[in-house]
């Protein structure tokens, strides 16, 4: 919302104060500043001047004038015009030599087209007071000469540019900001809208309302003898311009310029246009209406329509129909200001996609009670300043509307804020507010139903609402508030006008909390071991397509195939959720690979959606005036889709980095498989690694990771065709891991192991087994029969080749034994050995090497 | 007795032993290197040096000439030894020193063969902003990303016809009837807690939230936001207000506060918007004459979330008895946070990825 300040002067009784510091007041008050923009503070040195000669001069590509002005110095002034639209005798502003235009402009004395120019005569446009550059600005005969120009026309004002929020609809107009700005300054404040009314006994055109929820207020009122070519004012052009708005013709200029000072939309229609009743109804099946702006829209059976007996002729408080529009002819103009469900504009306006400035304020809360004055100021200003005759007819069409009340105790502003007001400052506040506050706890009927913001008041919930204690105050909202519905509104009003910076800071007492939780604990582990081990945290849109299915080379019942589709995805071909970590992941592999980074690893840790088998597809939108119970609740949990939290990792280039000390090693995918023991570890599970064959990783190098009998993820190399698919470098690897898989198998404390003192034993053993045969059964075996005495195993080399026979390989480890009591013989030693080997020559069929 | 050789053994004169003494001391004294040290060691301290030789003829001295000769070549033998000792020590001493100084590498070399990587920073923000809640008390509550309509907005007092529900600015699961969106807002976390844990309740929530704009310097369709939420007994904007001046201190320093202006939300009633007293000029920039503030725009405050008394039509839809308590909610962006706090100005360098954007933050913000 843009306000002159001359425009808010007019109706507050605003002390000497500068547009920042009413702004100030204003944002305090929760009207927010935009901005300011100046307007004429650097113009001077512009005069009236009147045309004495005008000489044409010729052999110019266009005509040019020299002119001579009189401007109430010794003697006139001889300046070169290219403008063509004034005569001699005209009164003029005229720019002397040594002034400013606005924007900084300096005009001097200068020669052009042969003659002396002592300045310049000016255009609405070139002395910053609209749009208007056809011409020089001729002023009404009898101007005083010589006269300062930017005093005469209200040059020099400051504009104060607001964010209204939705629920304050009120202060889209003058009327609104202005009774802010007086409450803020403590000042009088001048209501645009008290104005008497003429009775009317006589009906104007006549009218009804269709429907009750459509419409509560609907008002005509009649001009006839209108002159279409009647100017507007300049004092009004240049508010509206200042305010925003074009001006287009004193009709609209005049509902235009209402609308901005009273909050009030009106529509105008063209009297000759209009027939018979006209009827506020909701549209009926498959009517059509061309609007204003020229496009024929297909209505809703929910849209709000003025129709008369031709059908729809405007949609209601959005946009007139241009059949009925006034036209630079219209003589006889219906004015119609009504008051329409703020709800039902909203969605009309949505559904058209069809903003407007009328539609902006119904759509927030128009003061029920302004149809009656708007119209009236509407008829006489066309009066007033179009030469036309007001009609003594008025058509008044109304739904009963009961208005809110609402009953507070005295106290309950203060016990919101925090510290105390009193009752003579709260009863100020809300009459202030505009509200009626009368003593004592008048039961607080409420009316049922919906308010304009949506919000269902009355009945069961007003009750749960309700405040009570000692001091009642009942308090009846004004007209202009219809946002005002309970107690802590009311709670707030005091307490902003009281002023927040006012509010006392006092931390309060939390109980102890338990801290975080150790799934919580869990992924901030998981977080900074893999950032410590050399990835790099990534958070990606989980936004992803069929495409990334078919580059993953997922089968086509691959249970990740099966995503939510989004209504509407902000990319067209990203339209799923993320049920993998990778694509987010692979793409921001390529992104950093294209631009020269080609050693990289990246991790992601974060939720994949995965819809849940016969889920319903939609979920419940439950009431709010209760809590909804557990079986309501659990309606909705069960369309929800499963979120489980995963952890990824992918790399490529080298893990270790060449250097002066030789050449690194290119990342592979054990370290895929070692990030995914990292993970794990910080889960203090052990991940049991088992060769799978799992899209989209390389069939011979890929790893399915369980806890026990979970599967819990796999790791590896990926499928070469993976990796081109997405343009990644040969060879990347990858993990993914279900961290929420990992979270119920967390062993808890850990057991504090006893450290023996007695010396180890150390005894290295080499295994041939079949080489298809995964090291990880052989280690289990050894381990297995090891028994207790042993301290730990490691595998130091693998062999394959002529010595151990074609299709074998050499395992050689070394098994370290220790006993808690006592120092073991090399008798227990090599038992143990045996045993171990024993159990890995009865389970895999290991022979010892050499034996 | 007369089996003593009758003759005096030579080698056990006393010039004799002198000579021997002098010629060991002058050969370990010329030793020029421990092998040296060692031949002159097995010359004249060995098993078949002359002093050894000596020290055997010893025995066969008539009994009252042996303590006079054992005297002398003890005598020899130890001066001998203590040479020895000191000249080892001597040269072991200058080989250290030699070798030590040969060893001398460039400590100055690089060796980054396994870089750290580092956490993105809107996930260390995110726990840092937690962990000062968590101090005062609070528990970090959780809720699903894909959430259900009623959570995200009914239950939060949004009405069905609120702007902030049509598909403009939320991503909805299709169709747009399924009534289940992408969360636009981590408030639905606070519906959630109170659904499971009553009142009292003190819980802090960030996480990531989706709205329907488009990407680029200070937009993403993809955001972070924390959200605190403290509903007990006898809660009042006053202690909204010392809570958040608490956590603006904690996190930006003593003296950094808050401000509150009016502002609009569903969910709460009062509420307020929330400044930061800039943390860089300390306000003073918005004084005319001081030099301008890049962080506030010379405003002297930031613009830093949004906050309130949790408007009791959310405890009703929540299951709270709002006689009995009140609270209040609070929220703010992270991306916002970071931007301000770190000097990130483009967004598109959050989403991105790019490893030179995040590993600077390291593990901890």
């Amino acid at each position: 919302m843009k306000v002159p300040l001359s425009w808010l002067r007019e109706h507050a009784d605003l002390p000497a104060v500068t547009a920042q510091e009413v702004a100030d007041k204003l944002t305090a008050a929760g009207l927010k500043l935009e901005s300011i923009t100046s307007h004429g503070h650097d113009v001077k040195n512009v005069v009236v001047g009147e045309v004495l000669e005008i000489e044409e001069l010729t052999g110019f590509k266009k005509p040019i004038r020299h002119c001579k002005v009189e401007v109430g110095e010794a003697m006139p002034r001889e300046i070169v015009c290219g403008a063509t639209n004034f005569a001699v005798g005209d009164r003029v502003p005229v720019v002397l030599p040594g002034g400013v235009l606005p924007g900084g402009f300096e005009v001097g004395a200068r020669k052009t087209y042969g003659r002396l120019s002592e300045g310049m005569i000016c255009s609405e446009r070139e002395l910053g007071l609209g749009d208007d550059h056809g011409g020089i600005m001729v002023l009404p005969a009898g101007t005083p000469i010589g006269a300062d120009v930017v005093e005469l026309l209200g040059l020099r004002d400051d504009v104060i540019e607001l964010e209204i929020t939705p629920d304050i609809g009120y202060a889209l107009s003058v009327r609104g900001v202005a009774r802010e700005a007086a409450t803020a300054f403590d000042v009088a404040f001048h209501d645009p809208a008290d104005v008497e009314l003429p009775a009317a006994e006589e009906q104007a055109w006549p009218a009804s309302i269709g429907d009750p929820t459509a419409c509560d207020r609907f008002v005509l009122r009649e001009v006839t003898g209108f002159d279409p070519a009647a100017q507007s004012p300049l004092w009004m052009r240049v508010r509206l311009t200042r305010a925003g708005m074009r001006p287009v013709s004193l009709a609209v200029d005049i509902t235009n310029y209402l609308m901005l000072e009273l909050g009030q939309p009106l529509h105008a229609f063209d009297r000759a246009k209009l027939t018979g009743e006209i009827v506020v109804r909701r549209a009926g099946q498959g009517e059509r209406l061309e609007t204003l702006d020229h496009v024929t829209r297909e209505l809703d059976p929910d849209d709000i329509l003025i129709t008369d007996q031709s059908g729809p002729i405007s949609m209601a408080g959005t946009m007139g129909g241009l059949e009925t529009e006034i036209s630079g002819e219209s003589t006889d103009i219906v004015i119609e200001a009504a008051h329409f469900s703020a709800t039902g504009i909203s969605r009309e306006s949505r559904r058209h996609n069809l903003v407007s400035e009328a539609s902006k304020r119904f759509e927030r809360g128009v003061d029920r009670e302004l149809p009656l004055v708007a119209s009236w100021r509407a008829v006489s200003l066309l009066a007033e300043l179009g030469g036309a005759t007001v009609r003594p007819g008025l058509t008044h069409a109304e739904v009963e509307v009961e208005p809110a009340r609402i009953a507070i105790p005295a106290s309950h502003p203060g016990d919101v804020a925090g510290v105390p007001y009193s009752k003579e400052t709260v009863v100020r506040r809300l009459e202030q507010v505009g509200c009626v506050v009368t003593e004592g706890d008048d039961p607080a009927v409420r009316r049922g139903g919906v308010d304009p913001t949506g919000v269902v008041t009355g009945g069961e919930l007003a009750a749960k609402l309700a405040v009570t204690g000692d001091d009642m105050l009942t308090v009846t909202p004004p007209s202009w508030r219809p946002d005002l519905t309970d107690p802590n509104d009311l709670a707030e009003e005091v307490i902003r006008l009281e002023g927040y910076e006012r509010l006392p800071s006092v931390l309060p007492k939390a109980p102890a909390g338990a801290g975080l939780t150790e799934g919580q604990r869990l992924r901030r582990r998981v977080g900074r071991a893999l950032a410590a081990a050399g990835y790099v945290e990534v958070l990606a849109y989980p936004f992803i397509s069929e495409g990334d299915f078919d580059a993953l080379q997922l089968p086509g019942d691959d249970a990740r195939r099966r995503a939510l589709r989004l209504a509407n995805p902000l990319a067209e071909d990203e339209p799923l959720l993320r049920t993998t970590l990778l694509p987010g992941l692979l793409k921001t592999l390529v992104r950093n690979t294209g631009r020269g980074f080609s050693d990289v690893a990246l991790f992601e840790s974060g939720p994949v959606y995965r819809p849940r088998e016969g889920a319903p597809d939609t979920a419940p939108v439950l009431g709010v005036e209760r809590r909804p119970s557990d079986d309501e609740l659990a309606s909705i949990a069960t369309a929800l889709p499963d979120q489980p939290h995963r952890v990824a990792v992918v790399l490529a280039g080298e893990f270790e980095r060449s250097g002066w000390w030789g050449q690194g090693r290119q990342e592979c995918w054990a370290d895929a498989v070692q990030a995914a023991r990292l993970v794990a570890a910080e889960a203090g599970v052990e991940l049991s690694v088992i060769a799978d064959q799992h899209e989209p990783w390389h069939p011979g190098r890929c790893a399915a990771l369980y806890v026990g009998d979970t599967l819990v993820g796999h790791a590896g190399e990926l499928h070469p065709r993976v990796a081109e698919a997405y343009g990644l470098p040969p060879r990347t690897s990858a993990m993914e891991l279900e961290l929420s898989k990992l979270e119920p198998a967390m062993p808890g404390p850990v057991d504090a192991p006893a450290v023996s003192s007695y010396p180890v034993a150390t005894q290295d053993v080499a295994l041939i087994v079949p080489d298809f045969t995964p090291v990880a059964d052989v280690e289990a075996a050894l381990r297995d029969g090891a028994g207790e005495l042993l301290e730990s195993i490691r595998l130091f080399d693998v062999y394959a080749g002529e010595q151990v026979g074609e299709g074998n390989k050499s395992l050689a480890y070394t098994l370290r034994f220790r006993a808690a009591d006592r120092t073991l013989t090399v008798e227990e030693t090599t038992a143990a050995r045996d045993a171990a080997v024993a159990m890995a020559a009865d389970r895999v069929g290991a022979q010892l090497r050499g034996a | 007795m007369s089996d003593y050789d009758p003759v005096e053994v030579t080698p056990l004169h006393a010039d004799e032993v002198s000579r021997m003494e002098a010629d060991a001391l002058a050969a370990i004294k010329t030793a020029g290197d421990l092998d040296a040290l060692k031949q002159a060691r097995l010359a004249h301290a060995g098993d078949r040096s002359p002093i050894a030789l000596a020290n055997r003829e010893i025995g066969a001295l008539p009994p009252k000439a042996r303590a006079e000769a054992g005297k002398r070549v003890g005598g020899a033998r130890k001066a001998i030894n203590e040479a020895l000792a000191a000249r080892q020590a001597e040269l072991e001493a200058e080989r250290d020193a030699r070798v030590l100084v040969e060893e001398a590498v460039d400590v100055t070399l690089p060796w980054d063969r396994q870089p750290r990587g580092a956490r993105h920073p809107l996930t260390t923000m995110q726990e840092r902003i937690a962990d000062t809640f968590v101090a005062m008390g609070y528990e970090v509550a959780e809720g699903p990303e894909l959430e259900g309509e009623w959570f995200n907005f009914d239950a939060l007092n949004i009405a069905k016809d609120h702007p902030a529900r049509s598909d403009h600015d939320t991503f909805f699961v299709e169709s747009t009837e399924s009534g289940m969106v992408l969360r636009t807002q981590t408030s639905p976390v606070q519906v959630r807690a109170l659904l499971q844990r009553g009142a009292p309740c003190y819980v802090i929530s960030p996480g990531k939230v989706f709205r329907t704009d488009e990407l680029d310097a200070t937009h993403t369709p993809v955001f972070h936001q924390v959200e605190g939420l403290a509903i007990d007994v006898g809660l009042t904007m006053a202690h909204l207000k010392g809570t958040l001046d608490r956590f603006a201190e904690v996190m930006f320093g003593e003296g950094i506060t808050t401000r509150f202006r009016p502002n609009y939300f569903p969910f709460t009633e009062p509420s307020a918007e929330m400044d930061l007293k800039c943390f860089v000029c300390r306000g003073a920039s918005a004084i005319p004459g001081n030099p301008p503030c890049r962080t506030c725009k010379s405003e002297g405050w930031i613009e830093w979330g949004g906050c309130g008394m949790v408007n009791p039509r959310v405890l009703i839809a929540c299951g709270v008895d709002p006689s009995t308590y009140s609270g209040f909610a609070f929220g703010m962006g992270i991306e916002r946070t970071l931007m301000f706090r770190h000097n990130a100005e483009d967004m598109r360098d959050m989403v991105e990825g790019d490893v030179r954007f995040t590993l600077p933050f390291g593990l901890e913000i």
